[in-house]
This record gives structure tokens, C-alpha cells and sequence, in this order.
């Protein structure tokens, strides 16, 4: 994150130093396009502080149940449909691991946290349109599905 | 065209601070569902409002300093396979992951990025975020996160390649002024 801030300030002060009006501009195009999503992404903020609430807890509950293949679809399921930071999402898989829940199901979880989002379709529809957006994460689905069999085969944990 | 594309905002920003005030209340009355909720909007929020100005800006110098021939030569059509390499190293150093992903997509595209490079952008930023992977392999185990990243990078890829054909005969064209 301070990254990012040293970064753009650093881009700012080259930019300046070549071209004052251009840098203006830049910052005039930067301004103009986060307020025209703003309002998507602070809605996007409410549905996730929502989302989270109970995602966290179903996750800890439901996923590691007996059945893997079960656990599997419910972990593609609410890894589609959640959106949480890395921070969060990782050390409740490796609770999950510790209660031995097969990496098959992790790898469900995770893999559809990162490739398929539900919660933020409005914020993406508008960049992507609406179209782009829905063959987009259904690929992903497809692909994390595909992950999740290849990784509980590595694993050993499924047998076909 | 203006006028028609414009939204109207205010129904948004009135959900936005009813919800703040809703938490705002929670905490006086120490409601624990609305604390629970104020809690998981800090950790977004700070992830999140704070990443948006830098990555805008950001966004603002390369649409006014890079040249659209210089993207399109990287990311466009001619590049091949090339640009899903390019694509991939800009998505692992992308900070914000998929947030910040779709503006950068979008202005890629309208600098003559081509669907495909686009596609493997936006998935792999949040498959790859270096300081991500980093995590997952402390956490669930290097063997992992290698597997994870090593088996799903082909697949983005081509499926990046799938979509772009059925989007280019379809001439599908990515919003633009957004």
C-alpha cells in the first residue's frame, strides 16, 4: 500500500519534471474516473462487510464435512460467490488444514476466491461490460473446478 | 450521449450512509451483528478506499503518457504469446489485486490491448499477487501454491485465447468513458 502512494509519487514528480500540463492532466483523468466508480465500489464495500459476516463461519462449519466431493462443490460455491482479502481467506484455510480438511476442498475454496466473483460483478460489469463479465467468470468457475479434481488427484485424495 | 450515460448517483451514496450510520449506531448500543459488520467494512475499507487514489492516478499518467502503439505492440494481436507473459508479470506486480485489475484492464484495452491479453490480466491478479502467494505458501505449504500457480496459468491462457476468438467475431467492444 505505501508502496503504491511512493510510487505514484514518484511517477508524479518525473512526469512533472517533463511536462507540467500533461501531469495536470493525468491527475484530472485519474480524479474524473475513481469518482465515476466510487458509488460501485463503496455499495461493493457494504455487500462485502455483509457477505464476510457470514461467509466466515460457514466456511469454519460446513466445509469440512465427510464427504469430499461435497465439500468440494460447497467450497467453489462460496469461494465464487465471497470476495475476502488474503489476509483473511489464508489463515482460515489453514485452520481448516489443521482440522484435516483434504487440500482438495482448500484448493476448491481458494482457487474460486481468487478466479470467479460474484459480489463484484456490478464494479466489473462496468469496466467489462456485461457480457465479458459473465463469460469471464464462468471460465473461471470451469478452470477452478478443473484445479480442484487436479489437485485432489495430486494429492491422492480422489481416485478415478 | 452525455447526458444518457450519466447515472444517477444518489441512491448509491443514501445506501452507502444509511450503512454507516447503521454501524455508527451498533456501536453506541453495542448491537454485536452491526459490531461484527463495522468490524469486516474497516478491514476493506482500509484495504480498498485507500488503494483507489494512488491506482487512479496512477491510471490517469499512463492514459495520458504511454502511446497506444506501444501497448499494442506488447499486448495486442501481433504480440502473441508473448503478451500473456507481459500480462502475467503485470498482474503479479499489480498491488489491490482484481480492484484495481479492472480499471487497468479497461485502459489497456481502448491503449489496443486484445481481449486475450485483458482476460489473463484480470484472472491471474488475484491467481499470482506475489505478496499473496507468498502468504498461501507459509500458510498451506509451498508444494501448494507452486502446484496451484503452475497448473492454472495454462489454463488461463488458454481459455484467455477462447474468449478473445468468440469476442472478436462477435465484435464485442469493452465500455469506454468509464
Amino acid at each position: 500500500m505505501q508502496a503504491l502512494y511512493l510510487i505514484m509519487a514518484l511517477l508524479l514528480l518525473i512526469s512533472f519534471f517533463f511536462d507540467r500540463e500533461k501531469t495536470w492532466q493525468s491527475i484530472q483523468r485519474g480524479k474524473n474516473k475513481m469518482m465515476k466508480i466510487l458509488p460501485g465500489y463503496l455499495k461493493l464495500l457494504v455487500l462485502l462487510s455483509l457477505v464476510l459476516l457470514f461467509s466466515e463461519d460457514f466456511i469454519v462449519e460446513y466445509l469440512g464435512g465427510q464427504n469430499i466431493i461435497l465439500g468440494s462443490v460447497l467450497g467453489l460455491i462460496v469461494g465464487s460467490i465471497t470476495m475476502m482479502p488474503g489476509f483473511i481467506a489464508y489463515p482460515l484455510a489453514g485452520i481448516l488444514l489443521t482440522r484435516g480438511v483434504s487440500y482438495m476442498v482448500i484448493a476448491a475454496f481458494i482457487i474460486s476466491l481468487q478466479m470467479v466473483g460474484v459480489v463484484t460483478y456490478p464494479v466489473e460489469k462496468e469496466y467489462m461490460g456485461v457480457k465479458a463479465t459473465i463469460y469471464r467468470n464462468l471460465a473461471g468457475l470451469a478452470i477452478a473446478a478443473v484445479l480442484t479434481l487436479l489437485i485432489g488427484l495430486y494429492y491422492g485424495e480422489v481416485i478415478i | 450521449m452525455k447526458n444518457k450515460k450519466e447515472k444517477d448517483h444518489r441512491l448509491d451514496y443514501g445506501i452507502f450512509l444509511v450503512f454507516i450510520a447503521f454501524l455508527g449506531i451498533s456501536r453506541l448500543i453495542n448491537f454485536d451483528l452491526g459490531r461484527a459488520m463495522g468490524e469486516n467494512f474497516l478491514i476493506f475499507a482500509r484495504d480498498m478506499i485507500l488503494i483507489l487514489p494512488p491506482a487512479f492516478i496512477i491510471i490517469g499518467l499512463f492514459e495520458i503518457w504511454v502511446k497506444k502503439e506501444t501497448i499494442e505492440k506488447h499486448f495486442g494481436n501481433s504480440s502473441g504469446l508473448k503478451r500473456h507473459i507481459y500480462a502475467i508479470l503485470l498482474a503479479a506486480t499489480t498491488v489491490g489485486g482484481t480492484f484495481v485489475a479492472f480499471p487497468v484492464a479497461n485502459s489497456l484495452y481502448h491503449k489496443g490491448a486484445d481481449y486475450s491479453s485483458i482476460f489473463t490480466y484480470i484472472t491471474s491478479a488475484s491467481l499470482v499477487m506475489i505478496p499473496m502467494s507468498v502468504m498461501e505458501a507459509s500458510i498451506i505449504g509451498l508444494e501448494f501454491t507452486l502446484l496451484r500457480i503452475g497448473l492454472s496459468l495454462p489454463l488461463v491462457v488458454i481459455s484467455s485465447i477462447v474468449l478473445n476468438n468468440i469476442f472478436q467475431h462477435d465484435n464485442y467492444a469493452l465500455p469506454a468513458n468509464v
